[in-house]
């Protein structure tokens, strides 16, 4: 890998080389590196562009990296990825995407990743997102996630937007069966003449089924993001999205929280707090010696963390 | 040492002038404990904003071991050696309580954070990952301030009510601290426990010096004060 590579794998995936367990690099729209293990088999989609990770029943304390880096301009790369997790799992996937571009010619990148969860199992995703490049260039993601949770099986979904995209609209969907419980904790940073939009539907179908989704947007110089999510209760469940954002200088953010109850023991929530940094918390870091740009920039990583 | 001269403070309001604080002088010399005390309304939080830099006097000054610090800004007057204890604490979302104490201290000692947060009764492993939210709660969120305010480990701390809203163990944790720290402290407080621990007492009325003198002087005056109902009712 070259210096760029590393540099946002480092970035996107917190790691400096080849990490344990199983693995699958992609680079400038090529299959780079892949690995399987004796539990987790990656295979090359045939059809498209694209893996099924296929993840044995009872794999537990396992972990899977599918990073994907772009380093030149004018790069459209799509991907299907797939992953069929068994029953009674443990693991962690570590996805996320690293655009640098400093060209005239925008690039983008589409993940389009489906999770099939087994029965008891428990998942972590962990997806971030960077784009590195001038200002007159584009870095763009369009991703598209879909999650099927089985009986008893929990997620944990943290995506991150760090900054420097310039175009954003990524789709989530999910559908929850018996007992099924899905975490999503989203955090999107924009700057200048960035836009970003997410949407999510949730379907809780199962019996005492139940999904928490946190929303933390900084939008920031002209940028504007757009925060819409639909949860649907269709059984004795219980779901709660909390959408906070904060602006600064002329940066907008529309905040969307749909709850849609279709059953009596169906119990939806919904939290939106939209505004600037507040002032007394600018003054509770000054008086700790902060200057008040320190402080802001404290707060803000704070609030994105 | 800090001197308080001739502090007046004045809002304007539809057109209206209204003195909240007229003519204020005091002195409290270094290491010793002042308690301002006096009723609602009398100007307590607002003198302490003062002293701060959270609000500007409309006329007098203020001088801090000799400097005149009345122009300074609050992060001037920090980074002097004044720190500030909230009286309804700040709420951060993301923010941890290791990474406040870790601002406020100056480095990430784990054990001195625990030191400081077992003073005021929370385990350290318990709380320093808790996010500063609304989620803690009120009595949570004051003792965390309180130690945040000590992990500056500041030459001159001022406490708006730092009583409000905590557990009588907690309580007397409070007063021992106060009791036992070898600092300049100036307390708003109402509460006659914490009034004990002063050196000096000022008494505010209506935005004025009522009393101003030694605890041996001034405290056995407060439960016959008119400006001191509260502990007159207090004390019985």
């Amino acid at each position: 890998m070259d210096k760029i590579s590393l540099e946002l794998l480092k970035q996107i995936a917190d790691i400096e080389k080849i990490p344990q367990g199983a693995y699958n690099f992609r680079i400038d729209g090529k299959k780079a590196e892949q690995h399987s293990t004796s539990e987790i088999q990656i295979v090359s989609k045939k059809d498209k562009q694209g893996i099924d990770i296929y993840v044995a029943p009872n794999t537990k304390g396992k972990s899977v990296h599918i990073p994907v880096m772009l380093t030149k301009g004018g790069l459209k790369d799509m991907v299907y990825n797939d992953f069929h997790i068994g029953e009674n799992c443990d693991i962690v996937i570590v996805a996320g995407c690293g655009i640098y571009n400093c060209s005239n010619a925008t690039s983008e990148h589409q993940g389009i990743h489906t999770f099939y969860i087994g029965k008891n199992s428990h998942v972590k995703y962990v997806e971030k997102h960077l784009g590195i490049g001038e200002n007159n260039s584009k870095r763009e993601f369009f991703p598209i996630t879909k999650v099927y949770m089985q009986q008893s099986s929990t997620m944990e979904m943290e995506t991150t937007q760090i900054g420097g995209v310039s175009n954003t609209n990524r789709k989530s969907f999910a559908k929850l069966y018996d007992n099924a419980k899905l975490i999503i904790k989203e955090k999107i940073m924009t700057d200048n003449d960035d836009v970003s939009k997410s949407s999510f539907e949730v379907q809780l179908v199962g019996k005492k089924s139940s999904v928490d989704v946190l929303s933390r947007s900084v939008a920031k110089g002209k940028s504007k993001q757009t925060f819409t999510s639909n949860i649907i209760g269709k059984s004795e469940c219980f779901g709660h999205v909390e959408c906070d954002g904060i602006i600064l200088d002329n940066g907008i953010i529309v905040s969307t929280p749909k709850i849609n109850a279709q059953n009596i023991d169906s119990t939806l929530v919904h939290e939106a707090a939209i505004g600037k940094i507040a002032q007394d918390q600018i003054t509770k870091l000054e008086t700790l010696g902060l200057n008040k740009e320190d402080a802001e920039k404290i707060i803000i990583e704070s609030f994105m963390l | 040492m800090l001197e308080v001269k001739n502090i007046s403070y004045n809002v304007t309001e539809n057109g209206l002038t209204k003195t909240i604080l007229s003519n204020i002088s005091f002195v409290c010399p270094d290491n010793q404990n002042l308690v301002i005390t006096g009723h609602n309304g009398s100007g307590k939080s607002t003198l302490l904003k003062i002293i701060m830099g959270i609000l500007q006097p409309t006329s007098g000054q203020i001088f801090y071991d000799g400097k005149d610090i009345t122009n300074l800004s609050i992060t001037q007057r920090a980074q002097l050696g004044i720190a500030y204890a909230f009286q309804q604490p700040v709420t951060f979302k993301g923010m941890t309580v290791r990474r406040m104490l870790e601002i406020a201290s100056g480095n990430n000692d784990f054990n001195y954070f625990c030191s400081l947060l077992s003073k005021l009764g929370l385990c350290a492993r318990d709380y320093v990952e808790r996010e500063m939210n609304d989620k803690l709660s009120g009595g949570e969120r004051k003792r965390i301030e309180i130690a945040t305010v000590l992990a500056r480990d500041a030459k001159c701390n001022l406490f708006d009510e730092p009583e409000a809203g905590i557990d009588i163990w907690s309580f007397d944790a409070l007063v021992e601290i106060f009791k036992n720290n070898k600092k300049t402290n100036i307390i708003v407080s109402h509460q006659s426990k914490l009034i004990e621990q002063a050196d000096k007492i000022l008494v505010l009325s209506n935005g004025q010096v009522d009393k101003f003198g030694t605890k041996e002087e001034i405290f056995p005056t407060l439960n016959h004060s008119q400006t001191c109902e509260k502990l007159r009712r207090e004390n019985g």
